[in-house]
């Protein structure tokens, strides 16, 4: 593919191809995962792992130029004539992006080599794991709008492959393809979105729709445009009503949740919200959409998320609430509210997949992910409880971990004082309490208290398996201390992208029992610990509500797969209900149909012609004709029926002879010589009954369409005998057969020379044909011989007698 | 139909059926004929064969089953097409050799290897539906 170099734009974009390299590199390594594994063996995570932790060095490297508002871009051909281009860059947004899944990814690959060590597919899971990594990159990274939609979908793609790696369980199934089916759905609103805004703007690159912002929104199909590409983020990103894939994708391995369903995939959609908010943002309809849907998952998530018992369905559910948190604050949209959103989109990645890992760190040593059947596991897994506790510092918001300071932004964007911030301020502190209650849940109550009896002793993970968690959990704390980097290299240049204004972040940590945000901070934490505390009497409230209501969407889902199943039968049984003479006769109505209506629509009958002036032989060649005909028509028995037919079609060749097309007249013979062979041979083979037993009126009916169909071939091809006839071709091929094809016989030299690829297809065409046929006949063949020894048909008998 | 007559003559007709087929395919670019035609004779030829010694007789004569050949024939046509590419041109265009053999111009050339394709496909589908055909009333004979 040839690489292009894109002429330095206004801005003055910095060329750089590692960017594309980033997206490709990821599924260059899933490609030789498999064989890697079977050299290196145990090592294999460990080295695998290279791959992401170069990436995230890489994407290190740009933190300088785009804290400086560079844009870095790479850009390779792919479809020159709709200018569409395989395109990608870098700007704040996509940077916290990618270094998140590279950074987060590189523990994964880690844990993954010591979680599923042993396990016979462990190399197929580093390849979908690596080429969701790519996947995933190449979507933050795109910067034309079909790349993006084509990683989008590949992240669809991987995720269904990674959800139900456990394939032989029917659970892992159905969440697999439950998944696709709905962020694949979204996938496609998402594409009909983007065209649509392509249309709009002029443009199908992100960075051409943000320099051409604000046209979008005055454009009439604004609010088609919305509604798609943000159906493609809510179901990417499990916002309600789509939500309940989510849980469900729990059945994969537990590297994946933490990976796809907390960490990078389910942000796809955050992505995208945050990166169109310049493009679509700032009006009513996007003020309303994202926050009242964003608040819906966030309450629905936190609430979920308390009544269950399963820690990953726990984490699951509060990954669900904290997507609903950040698209709300997206819907938001002031700079208070965006900074809030980034600190909180990058801390939820920090505590949300450590916690994950933690999850499957204790189902790995005790064998159960129970949470009222595990306690006291500190003294046997210490290193875990620091880790667990280290993440739930942060998911719970105190002071200074990261989780802090994206809490303190939020409530300071919502504490203005007008009604709908109140409300929000109000969502914000229920849902924010109630997933700190079940973070303190996960942390605190398996290691603490007495020691329960679990399946497995209680072992310490390995150092693959908490590599991962512990260095996420202390990130979440560092970053936290070091908030003055993170203003510079993070919040500035992202919400800069995301607001498409510059935007220096200044945020620090105080604590000002005057300002109205630490007032939230503290209800916060004071539902959250009391949440904690009345743990299993909320659950069970919960439980008897959630009982109560008695809907899931879950099981809304099952209903309408049923109802498309449903609905696809009727539509094959109306269709293809397999009666042969339904099909024949549907067939020739159409055609009667197809040959009058152009000629009734249009008015355009052909006059009738003269009355043609003969020879004597060419009176006799239709006078066979008409005898064949007559032969067909009143003839009782089949045979004779397709004997008769074939006198027609000779007599129909003699006419061509006669008129001077010897090619078409020798064709003709053969065709119908064959066609009587063959049409006698299925009638013997079938065991179709020799005579015709049609009744009166079918015969009726049939004839009435069978006439029809001939008047109208007969008018049609009059029609065609008035117009003038282009001889241009003729003219071309008689001129240019002999000398630069070598052949006289124009017909010959056209089917082999002139239209040779016509004439593969057709060859194609006929082999499949008798491929089909044969099958057909086989299939049938191996049906009958039962049916043969009961009853003998009376063709049979028959054709035995005359023979 | 199987008559002592038909038995006795079926395989002289068949075998000159089938000369005649490939003489119909070879001077096809000049005179009626090609290889759609000639493949109908010969498919015509087979089934004749077929019916009056057998369809295994006339498999076992064939030596390959019939889709092969139809499959070859596909795979021929559209390897002829492509033999210009290896000189630059564009796919199908034709491509000559005109030799001398004992003072006869013999020309040789893609668009003929094309033909033969065809004729290979259409001999060998119609025939696979014959044979298949046929092959009941060997069961019930």
């Amino acid at each position: 593919m040839p690489i292009t170099i894109e002429p330095g734009e206004p801005l003055g974009p910095t060329i750089d191809f590692s960017v594309a390299l980033i997206a490709v590199a990821p599924f260059l390594a899933a490609a030789i995962a498999p064989l890697l594994k079977r050299f290196v063996g145990p090592l294999a995570g460990w080295v695998l792992a290279i791959v992401p932790a170069s990436i995230f060095v890489t994407l290190i490297g740009f933190f300088t130029p785009v804290a400086d508002n560079q844009v870095i871009r790479a850009s390779l051909d792919w479809i020159p004539t709709y200018g569409i281009s395989f395109s990608f860059f870098i700007d704040g947004l996509s940077l916290v992006f990618g270094l998140l899944i590279s950074g987060i990814g590189t523990f994964i690959v880690i844990y993954a080599g010591g979680y599923l060590a042993g396990h016979p597919h462990q190399g197929r899971f580093f390849a979908y794991i690596l080429m969701f990594m790519g996947s995933m990159l190449g979507l933050v990274l795109a910067d034309n709008v079909f790349t993006l939609f084509v990683f989008w979908e590949l992240t669809s793609i991987t995720s269904f492959l990674l959800i139900g790696f456990d394939h032989s369980r029917q659970a892992a199934r159905r969440a697999a393809i439950q998944a696709l089916v709905i962020t694949g759905g979204g996938g496609l609103a998402l594409l009909a979105g983007l065209i649509a805004l392509t249309v709009m703007t002029g443009q199908n690159s992100l960075t051409g729709m943000l320099m051409s912002a604000g046209t979008a929104q005055e454009h009439s199909l604004y609010l088609v445009a919305l509604l798609l590409v943000v159906g493609g983020a809510f179901a990417k990103s499990a916002q309600v009503p789509l939500h309940f894939w989510l849980p469900n994708a729990m059945e994969a391995p537990t590297p994946v949740s933490a990976y796809l369903h907390s960490a990078t995939m389910v942000k796809a959609g955050v992505y995208l919200l945050a990166r169109m908010s310049p493009v679509l943002g700032g009006t009513p309809e996007w003020f309303w959409i994202l926050t009242l849907f964003g608040g819906a998952t966030l309450l629905m998530g936190g609430a979920l998320a308390v009544r269950q018992t399963d820690l990953k369905q726990m984490l699951a559910y509060t990954t669900l609430g904290s997507l609903g948190l950040l698209v709300m604050l997206i819907g938001v949209g002031t700079e208070y509210a965006i900074l809030g959103a980034i600190l909180y989109l990058c801390a939820h990645s920090f505590f949300k997949g450590a916690l994950f890992m933690i999850a499957g760190v204790i189902d790995h040593g005790t064998g159960t992910r129970d949470i009222t059947a595990l306690g006291g596991l500190g003294k046997a897994m210490p290193i875990t409880f620091v880790a667990a506790l280290l993440s739930a510092f942060s998911m719970a918001g105190f002071p200074i971990a990261l989780g802090f300071f994206a809490k303190e932004e939020m409530y300071i964007a919502l504490t203005g004082g007008v009604w709908p911030d109140l409300l929000f301020l109000v969502v914000l502190i229920v849902g924010n309490g109630l997933m700190m209650a079940v973070g303190l849940l996960i942390a605190i109550k398996p290691f603490t208290g007495a020691l329960t009896a679990t399946p497995h002793k209680p072992h310490e993970g390995s150092l693959s398996l908490l590599a991962g968690p512990v260095v996420l959990g202390i990130a979440g704390i560092a970053a936290g201390v070091l908030i003055g980097l993170v203003n510079t290299y993070v919040l500035s240049p992202t919400a800069s992208t995301i607001t498409n204004t510059a935007v220096d972040a200044h945020v620090a940590f105080a604590f000002d029992l005057a300002d109205p945000a630490v007032w939230a901070s503290l209800a916060t934490w004071a539902l959250g610990a009391l949440v904690f505390w009345k743990a299993d009497a909320v659950r069970s409230g919960l439980r008897r509500t959630g009982n109560a209501i008695g809907f899931t969407f879950d099981a809304g889902f099952d209903a309408a797969m049923f109802g498309l199943i449903r609905f696809a039968d009727a539509v094959t049984r109306l269709l293809h209900h397999g009666k042969l003479e339904m099909y024949v006769l549907v067939m020739f109505v159409v055609l009667v149909a197809t040959l009058y209506l152009p000629m009734a629509l249009t008015g355009t009958f052909p006059a009738m012609p003269g009355f043609p002036v003969l020879t004597f032989y060419e009176w006799g060649a239709i006078a066979i004709a008409l005898i064949g005909l007559g032969a067909v028509v009143f003839s009782r028995v089949r045979l004779v029926a397709i004997a008769a037919l074939g006198i027609q079609g000779f007599a129909v060749a003699l006419i061509f002879l006669l008129f001077g097309a010897p090619d078409l007249a020798f064709t003709q013979f053969m065709v119908e010589t064959l066609s009587v062979v063959i049409m006698a041979l299925v009638m013997t083979r079938l065991h179709v009954d020799g005579r015709d037993h049609r009744e009166l009126e079918v015969a009726v009916r049939d004839g009435a369409i069978a006439i029809a169909a001939a008047i109208g071939f007969a008018i049609v091809l009059l029609g065609v005998l008035e117009t003038e006839l282009d001889l241009s071709l003729s003219e071309l091929f008689e001129a240019t057969s002999t000398p630069i094809a070598h052949g006289r016989n124009i017909v010959n030299v056209i089917l082999v020379d002139y239209r040779a690829i016509d004439t593969v297809g057709e060859i194609a065409v006929v082999m499949a044909a008798g491929v089909a046929i044969l099958s057909v006949i086989q299939l049938r063949a191996r049906k009958t011989p039962k049916k043969r020894a009961g009853t003998p048909k009376p063709a049979r008998t028959s054709r035995r007698a005359a023979s | 139909m199987n008559t002592v007559i038909f038995r006795t003559v079926a395989p002289g007709l068949a075998a000159l059926m089938i000369m005649y087929s490939i003489f119909v395919l070879l001077r096809g670019h000049n005179e009626p004929g090609g290889g759609f035609i000639g493949g109908l004779i010969g498919a015509s030829g087979l089934a004749i064969y077929g019916i009056a010694c057998g369809v295994t007789e006339a498999r076992r004569a064939l030596h390959v089953h019939p889709i092969s050949l139809a499959g070859f024939g596909v795979f021929l046509a559209a390897l002829s097409g492509l033999a210009s590419l290896l000189v630059g041109m564009p796919a199908f265009t034709g491509l000559w050799w005109i030799f001398e053999v004992d003072g006869t111009e013999v020309p040789l050339s893609t668009p003929l290897i094309f033909d033969i394709g065809v004729y290979a496909v259409v001999v060998g589908s119609v025939s696979a539906i014959a044979f298949a055909l046929e092959d009941d009333d060997e069961e019930m004979d």
